[in-house]
């Protein structure tokens, strides 16, 4: 039988066109759609853009919650919308202007790509406030907002070397960033808080949200040795990989517990809710100033889900204290003597890290054993 | 967990992430071995995903979960086979449509339970004796249920593709409809046929992944693309079942690998350039086969992607 080679092709084609497809299909677009209200009364209109959907149970889900609790606090004072799985770059773009068209006073954008676009719409509506969450730039209208997730990242440090046997931690990091390594450094000395022998591995999955990569990713620190593992992506798949085989976990963004019961132990967390409350009421005052805001434990922006009952109660009493300190401000999770891998001292008995040196971390803490990409 | 070495515990944990692929990959070669190309694959198995949170969490049952999860699998197949085999539209663009609608549609049936938990689900099972035998127990025989299912689907697939007079008439169909027609098979009942089955099996491999990787729903997150590469392994395994496992499982040790190395302190390779290493290794065995002669579209049904209308021929 004499086949036509082209059919023969056209299937390879399509095979070879599957995979270049699948690189690119991390998500496609469902948009709650930003509808216009007659405005009987004066309400503030305020917008949420968002990189992903709330349903990520991670960081998008907790800005919702946030959009959520502002809703609750003020009312028919304002009225919000929320724009979900918004791209970065031109496409933000376009999202920003419909917004600032349509009236949106307070825009909020949660994602760091959105940095530039914001910036440009900024200044092409000065009458509109935008806040944008983990970026730098700022103008006379656009501010920044961010919180001290290394205080938290600390105590869930603490946590991990409380519950581990072996003191062979294992982190499942996103990308090779300052706010990541940040987090990561902040885990290790917490563990040593609690056992100066306490070690982090750490892999690097590249992703923000990919349960099938990161779940392996943890399998592959599980196998290793660790028996504690904590994460830095949006997914509870670490912790279903941790549960799996009985080790115990360390979860991020929300309280995630419900997700790997046995496994779960605690973790770092967001609570965006107060923030944006006061940002609004600001606007509806006329006081909103342009800033770089950065939260912490102290004012609650950041959150410590936890500890897990099953915690030894003298390891979640030394969390208490460590926690109390940071929020009365006598201690911070970078306080020296902080050592580097190889035995260089990054911050001097007495010092503590400044802003600065916090944002451009890009060093590992002794006790951390991996790399980082440059 | 001591006991076993990496090596061991990095193949088992292959298995895992390849048994999504195995389903998904065995539904394109069914339906594909008809001759109607299914595109839809990535959105039967977010349909299939999200229908088997629901389920599990309203009946716990994971395994009612998971035979619902294929059942919407299907019942999306069915939507490409009107439009591909009735109407006889272009198999590539519904087939394309139907994975954007299958994520939208997913997307908005799970728009209540984002951020939930999976109540329930399988764990995994030791088979006697086999799970004993050194190395080979531990990767092969210490897995969950589903696992051997999707053994039995690929055997039960490959004996049925050759070895039954059913199996042969859906090769008759795929290859050249028209003497199918002539010998009195029904080209249209075939096809349809075994597209939905194909997106019975791709909807399983949605629910497995729910069930077994991810324990929540995240819209489009959940499976990531994976259905774009169970089409590639179609192609990859010579549209065969059994070479499907093979493909699935390396897919999954690649995968794995970015990881083992790096818990491991191997870090020569950039963990950027092992991220893609799967993806990379698909295309270069992709483009392998294809620039072989002898391995040129070898397997690849005559008919694929035809519509078969009775007249023309």
């Amino acid at each position: 039988m004499e086949i036509p080679l082209k059919r023969r092709a056209l299937a390879v084609v399509a095979g070879v066109t599957a995979v270049l497809l699948a690189a690119c299909s991390s998500s496609s677009s469902s948009s709650t759609a930003a509808e216009e209200a007659a405005p009987a009364v004066e309400k503030l209109k305020v917008a949420f853009v968002y990189i992903g959907v709330p349903g990520d149970a991670g960081w998008t889900y907790m800005h919702d919650q946030g959009r959520l609790e502002m809703e609750a606090a003020l009312g028919d004072q304002i009225e919000t919308t929320a724009v979900e799985n918004v791209p970065e770059g031109p496409a933000g773009k376009k999202t920003f202007e419909d917004l600032a068209r349509q009236g949106y006073k307070l825009i909020f954008g949660t994602s760091f790509g959105y940095m530039d676009p914001m910036l440009e719409v900024a200044a092409a509506y000065p009458d509109v406030k935008f806040m944008h969450a983990t970026g730098y730039k700022t103008a006379p209208n656009m501010g920044t907002y961010f919180g001290a997730a290394e205080e938290a990242r600390f105590l869930a440090g603490m946590i991990a070397a409380s519950v581990s046997k072996s003191g062979r931690l294992g982190y499942v990091a996103a990308f090779p960033i300052p706010e990541v390594v940040r987090g990561i450094n902040a885990f290790e000395l917490g563990a040593q808080a609690i056992n100066p022998k306490a070690t982090t591995k750490v892999v690097w999955t590249s992703t923000w949200y990919d349960p099938t990569i990161e779940s392996k990713a943890a399998q592959s620190l599980l196998n290793a040795g660790a028996d504690v593992l904590a994460q830095h992506q949006d997914s509870p798949a670490t912790g279903q990989a941790a549960e799996e085989v009985g080790a115990r976990w360390l979860s991020y963004n929300s309280n995630m517990q419900s997700l790997a019961p046995k496994a779960w132990a605690g973790g770092p967390g967001w609570d965006w809710g107060p923030f944006y409350i006061a940002q609004a009421k600001a606007v509806i005052d006329g006081t909103w100033k342009s800033e770089q805001y950065y939260g912490n434990m102290k004012d609650g922006m950041v959150k410590l889900f936890g500890p897990a009952e099953d915690v030894p109660a003298d390891a979640a009493a030394a969390v208490k204290a460590a926690q109390d300190a940071f929020i009365a401000g006598t201690a911070a999770p970078f306080d020296g003597p902080i050592l580097d891998q190889a035995g260089k001292t990054q911050v001097a008995q007495g010092a503590t890290a400044p802003m600065d040196a916090l944002m451009s971390m890009q060093y590992f803490v002794k006790g951390v054993q991996g790399t980082i990409a440059k | 967990m001591t006991q076993e070495s990496v090596l061991i515990l990095t193949l088992a944990g292959a298995i895992g992430t390849g048994t999504p692929l195995v389903f998904a990959a065995i539904g394109g070669v069914i339906s594909e071995r008809a001759g109607v190309i299914n595109l839809g694959m990535e959105g039967m198995m977010l349909i299939g995903a999200v229908t088997t949170f629901l389920v599990v969490n309203k009946t716990g049952s994971p395994l009612l979960g998971f035979i619902a999860g294929g059942i919407a699998g299907a019942l999306l197949a069915l939507i490409h086979a009107t439009l591909a085999i009735s109407l006889r539209a272009n198999q590539i663009v519904c087939g394309l449509a139907l994975t954007i609608f299958g994520t939208g549609l997913a997307s908005f049936i799970g728009k209540p339970i984002e951020g939930a938990g999976l109540e329930k689900s399988f764990s995994k099972l030791k088979i006697p004796f086999l799970s004993d035998i050194p190395a080979v127990g531990p990767v092969l025989f210490k897995q969950d249920g589903l696992v051997y299912f999707s053994w039995f689907v690929a055997l039960l697939a490959s004996l049925y593709l050759n070895r039954t007079r059913t199996g042969l008439s859906l090769r008759a169909v795929g290859e050249n409809p028209a003497t199918a027609d002539a010998m009195g098979l029904s080209v249209v009942r075939m096809r349809y046929a075994h597209v939905i089955i194909g997106g019975l099996l791709a909807g399983f491999g949605g629910s497995y992944v729910i069930l077994r990787i991810v324990p929540a729903w995240s819209q489009a997150g959940t499976t990531n693309g994976i259905g774009w590469i169970a089409l590639a392994l179609v192609v990859f395994a010579s549209w065969r079942p059994l070479r499907v496992i093979g493909g699935a499982y390396l897919f999954g040790v690649a995968l794995q690998a970015n990881f083992a190395l790096q818990a491991k302190g191997i870090t020569v390779i950039p963990a950027e350039f092992l991220a893609m290493l799967p993806y990379l290794l698909t295309v270069v065995i992709l483009v392998v086969l294809t620039a072989n002669r002898r391995t040129r579209g070898a397997g690849a049904p005559a008919a694929l992607g035809l519509p078969f209308v009775r007249d023309e021929r």
